[in-house]
């Protein structure tokens, strides 16, 4: 990591070199209007029409009144947030404003999964499902490769089972063949040498909840005290599969020899235990490793539950929130509570089960496209008051209204980097500005806490939050003038328009422009400045901005 | 400071007495008004300080050596106030105040990775993908929270890679971090100062309602502003001089020895005093698979004045009865030398200190076998035994059970309380 560190460091100082020469002052950059983005030819994705109607009928049965449409550019932003994990940069936004075609929302989204973004963010995500978020074992796990593994998997959109299939039955170097990190994490790394052996217990159990969404861990030492599905048989027959895995100096191999042995506590008597899966036996295959047999099984079309999973955790990358809580242990399929799920199965399994089908088929329905605001309550009192919570948390379960949720602090860092800076930040920028986004993510994450695996937990701020967005080096930094900063582009490129800085400052953070009473208040800064006095106006709006609960949670 | 005593007790208890007197510390060592000391400090709310030696320390280079035995290496032992027990001997301070503390030599723990060795010996569970649990400062902070108290009840002072957190009690239980122990806390202060400041917090106020229009439920609900008022008062609370220590003497400074780890330790101090619950103070670098003896005595040079002084200062201020003092890494080290000269992970038979807080003082718990043959020790304490403890000293039901947001009823800590200590 420190090597990393080090020619990370040498390639940023020479990016910067490059960035400063490209970037002088007096340049394109004080030029904030982007020219319209010419559109493609574009066949939108199948929708999911049964899922889609499910919410309508639901709404219609919990006699709710779902919100009203969410403006485009909210959603917009959701998208951005979703998919790449920041708010739309300046230059995106008024090319979006500048779309006047159709499906323009469709467009976007696929725009959006087309940009390196899109599988660089998603793999992070979805990956700590996959290999949380530890250290790992020493040399037998190398996250790096597996990232980049997992990233060219998601940019090529390869189908979600195939993706599994290669993880669960990987075979060879943690170097050379990167899906098996997914075993090698799993390495027990008691006594900090290499070749120790993998734990298949947590290795099943972990197997079970990414892929299947159903934590059997429980039932790890007894029968499942809470879950009577799922019983301690269940979890040693699955655990079986995984005995055979072991790391060699030729990697992570099969030894078909390994047998997975129990002691009963009681009689003290040893058996040994046969794979052996806790349901649908008949998509079991005869043939090939144990592995890839439990592969099969968990991939089987049949396994409504492989479906069910994977559409819970990207609607809870899309919304904040799963579908349903806790992300990995659901109901069994057929569940009413579940429904949406069964029916989006369906047709994922129809699409190859692609996710970016998936992310267009939740992105185009209703419940995406929905404002945060409920309507109006019906009495002048509640008016005054607000919905009471507990109407409000119905109707957040009916899906009605787009839920508030926190945003992660990459989501937070991420934004606060793209709002100050008018470029889009992406792959091909330059690395003077990729730099500064990776080690300030590192630190802000730290200060910011990231809650690991936990992620889809729901959580109000904290006081190191609001200190670190109030006074923070960062955030400080990034408002400051300079060659790059959309501070000064802004200050300097609306002198004489106040209402246009103010326009820009509040798209650029917020994606919206100003509403009357901040329009009133905020220009009152900008009143008749000039060089150093607008740059600080326009500075203090930022920080204002960076500071709202619209920046920091999605909405 | 260390190098210029020579290694004999009574030379030792000199440099101490001279150190004490250096202090002007306010009793006579070491003839203290213990009565008194006791009813003042007992009735303060008590506090915990775990100071946590990152990386698992060697028990045979610390608290329980074996020298002259195949596992003993070249570390050697000295006498210490308490007698019949011997420590290693680049603990000469810690040896001038270790009868204030208890020692278990024979801890255990059932992680033997780092990761999850730390996670135990701060929860008291074994790290779950399902959830986190809480830090027991975590745990502390929350059924002892002090409604005076305007900076953080829970704080990590250090480079620690895994600061203790609030887990699934939530994130404002997490320990506040600070990694440059004794400087001014980072972002307290604000950026801009006056007018400016001003029209920024009335900026925020125009944008939040325009954001709560039609979201009010909802926005009440984030705690958004809650939090930023309660950030606004601690940055301006006079309780924040804690974190510095320029009004220290220099001489207590140097006292606690020239290193984060010891400004981190008098910074505990103050945190105490202040009234905050719980600190850990992070000491890494201890995980010596080569070059095992050097690294050790490395960190002793460390650790040792830092934990003389805390211990020291503690009860200068009559804070000892009323602070528990933790020493402690996620595990030990194996008892046989590997071929770099070091030492792998041992998650079976370690050592660490604890006391104060009205735990007993001067036990010696457990023991581990001088061949190294035995990998059980005499007297197996589990590391949840000891947090239990902690627990049920300050007053809290570690018993207790709490629904998970799994919706699995939890006890706060699995582990019995060790009746040799309370």
């Amino acid at each position: 990591m420190r090597v990393f560190c080090r020619v990370f460091l040498l390639l940023l100082v020479l990016g910067g070199l490059l960035t400063l020469v490209q970037d002088t002052p007096g340049r394109p950059t004080d030029d904030i209007s982007v020219p319209q983005a010419p559109a493609k030819r574009f066949q939108p994705p199948e929708r999911a029409v049964k899922f889609e109607a499910w919410f309508e009928a639901h709404w219609a049965e919990e006699q709710i009144a779902p919100a009203a449409a969410a403006d485009e550019l909210a959603i917009l932003r959701r998208l951005s947030l979703a998919l790449h994990g920041t708010v739309v940069s300046l230059a995106e936004l008024r090319q979006f404003e500048a779309d006047a075609g159709e499906l323009r929302l469709e467009r976007w989204t696929q725009k959006f999964l087309d940009d390196g973004r899109y599988a660089s963010y998603c793999s992070e995500r979805l990956g700590r499902a996959l290999i949380g978020v530890s250290e790992g074992p020493f040399l037998s796990f190398q996250r790096e490769r597996f990232d980049a593994w997992f990233i060219e998997q998601l940019a090529a959109d390869r189908p979600w089972d195939e993706i599994v299939t290669k993880l669960v039955s990987a075979q060879g170097q943690p170097v050379a063949d990167p899906a098996t990190n997914y075993i090698t994490i799993s390495q027990f790394n008691l006594t900090g040498r290499v070749d120790e052996e993998i734990d298949e217990q947590q290795l099943a159990g972990r197997t079970i909840r990414a892929f299947l969404g159903q934590r059997i861990d429980c039932a790890k030492c007894h029968d499942h005290f809470f879950d009577p599905r799922w019983k301690q048989a269940h979890f040693q027959g699955l655990t079986a599969f995984f005995v055979a895995a072991h790391f060699t100096v030729h990697g992570v191999e099969d030894d078909i020899g390994r047998q997975l042995e129990v002691t009963d506590h009681e009689t003290g008597t040893s058996r040994v235990i046969v794979p052996k899966v806790p349901f649908g036996s008949e998509w079991l295959p005869e043939a090939g490793t144990r592995r890839q047999r439990l592969a099969a099984w968990l991939t089987d079309p049949r396994n409504e539950r492989f479906d069910r999973a994977i559409i819970n955790r990207i609607w809870a990358q899309m919304f904040g929130r799963p579908f349903y809580s806790p992300v990995d242990d659901l109901p069994d399929p057929g569940d009413p509570g579940t429904r949406a799920l069964d029916l989006l199965a369906v047709e994922f399994r129809a699409h190859r089960r692609e996710l970016k089908w998936l992310i267009h088929a939740i992105a185009a329905s209703r419940p995406f496209r929905l404002d945060s605001r409920p309507p109006v309550p019906g009495t002048e009192q509640s008016r005054a008051a607000g919905w009471p919570v507990e109407e409000l948390e119905r109707r957040e379960e009916a899906w009605a209204v787009f839920p508030l949720v926190r945003l992660r602090p990459e989501q937070v860092i991420g934004s606060m980097l793209q709002a100050a800076s008018i470029k889009t930040i992406q792959r091909d920028s330059s690395l003077f500005t990729r730099a500064r986004k990776f080690f300030s993510n590192q630190d802000f994450v730290k200060d910011y806490g990231d809650l690991g695996s936990a992620e889809f937990s729901e959580q109000t701020g904290t006081i190191p939050q609001a200190l670190l967005r109030m006074n923070g080096r960062l955030a400080y930094e990034l408002i400051q003038p300079g060659a790059t900063a959309a501070t000064s582009a802004i200050a300097r490129a609306t002198e004489g328009d106040d209402a246009l800085c103010l326009k820009t400052c509040f798209q650029v953070c917020l994606g919206r422009s100003p509403e009357s009473e901040e329009r009133e208040v905020l220009s009152r800064w900008l009143a008749e400045t000039t060089g150093e006095a607008r740059q600080q106006a326009v500075e203090d709006i930022f920080w204002t901005l960076f500071n709202s609960p619209e920046f920091s949670w999605n909405h | 400071m260390t190098a210029s005593f020579a290694p004999q007790p009574i030379d030792r208890r000199s440099f101490v007495q001279q150190a004490v007197a250096g202090l002007g510390l306010g009793f006579a060592w070491p003839t203290l008004d213990a009565r008194a000391a006791k009813r003042r400090g007992s009735e303060r709310p008590t506090s915990l300080i775990t100071l946590f030696l990152d990386g698992g320390p060697s028990q045979l280079e610390t608290w329980d050596p074996h020298p002259g035995t195949p596992i003993g290496g070249d570390t050697t032992q000295i006498k210490t106030r308490l007698p019949g027990l011997t420590i290693g001997s680049d603990y000469q301070q810690t040896a001038e105040i270790i009868n204030e503390l208890s020692v278990i030599r024979s801890l255990v723990t059932s992680e033997g990775n780092h990761e999850r060795g730390v996670y135990l010996a701060k929860t008291g569970y074994a790290p779950d993908l399902t959830l986190v649990h809480p830090a027991i400062g975590a745990i502390l902070a929350r059924e002892r929270w002090d409604k005076s108290i305007e900076i953080p009840q829970h704080v990590s002072l250090g480079h620690s890679p895994s600061p203790a957190r609030g887990g699934f009690l939530g994130a404002r239980y997490d320990a506040h971090k600070v990694y440059e122990p004794g400087g001014r806390l980072r972002n307290v202060a604000s950026r801009v100062q006056g007018d400016r400041q001003s029209r920024r917090l009335e900026g925020l106020k125009v944008v939040s309602r325009a954001f709560s229009r039609g979201r009010l439920t909802a926005t009440r609900r984030t705690q958004h502003q809650l939090m930023i008022d309660r950030a606004l008062s601690m940055m301006s609370s006079d309780q924040l001089g804690a974190f510095q220590i320029d009004d220290e003497p220099r001489s207590r400074v140097e006292l606690y020895g020239d290193s984060r780890f010891g400004r981190g330790c008098l910074v505990a101090r103050r945190l105490v005093q202040a009234g905050v619950r719980a600190i850990e103070v992070t000491l890494p670098g201890w995980d010596s698979h080569g070059d095992n003896f050097d690294t050790h005595r490395e960190l002793a040079a460390v650790l040792d004045p830092a934990l003389f002084a805390l211990v020291t200062d503690l009860k200068q201020h009559d804070l000892l009865d009323s602070t528990i003092v933790i020493v402690l890494g996620e595990f030990g080290r194996t008892p046989t030398i590997n071929g770099l000269d070091g030492r792998d992970h041992w998650p079976s038979g370690f050592s660490a200190l604890v006391g104060g807080g009205g735990l007993a003082a001067g036990r010696v718990l457990g023991a581990t076998d001088p061949t190294g043959r035995k990998r059980k020790p005499e007297q197996p304490i589990p590391i949840t035994d000891l947090l239990a403890t902690v627990l049920s000293r300050m007053g809290v039901d570690h018993e207790k059970k709490v629904v998970t947001p799994i919706g699995r009823p939890m006890a706060y800590c699995e582990g019995t309380p060790i009746p040799g200590l309370l």
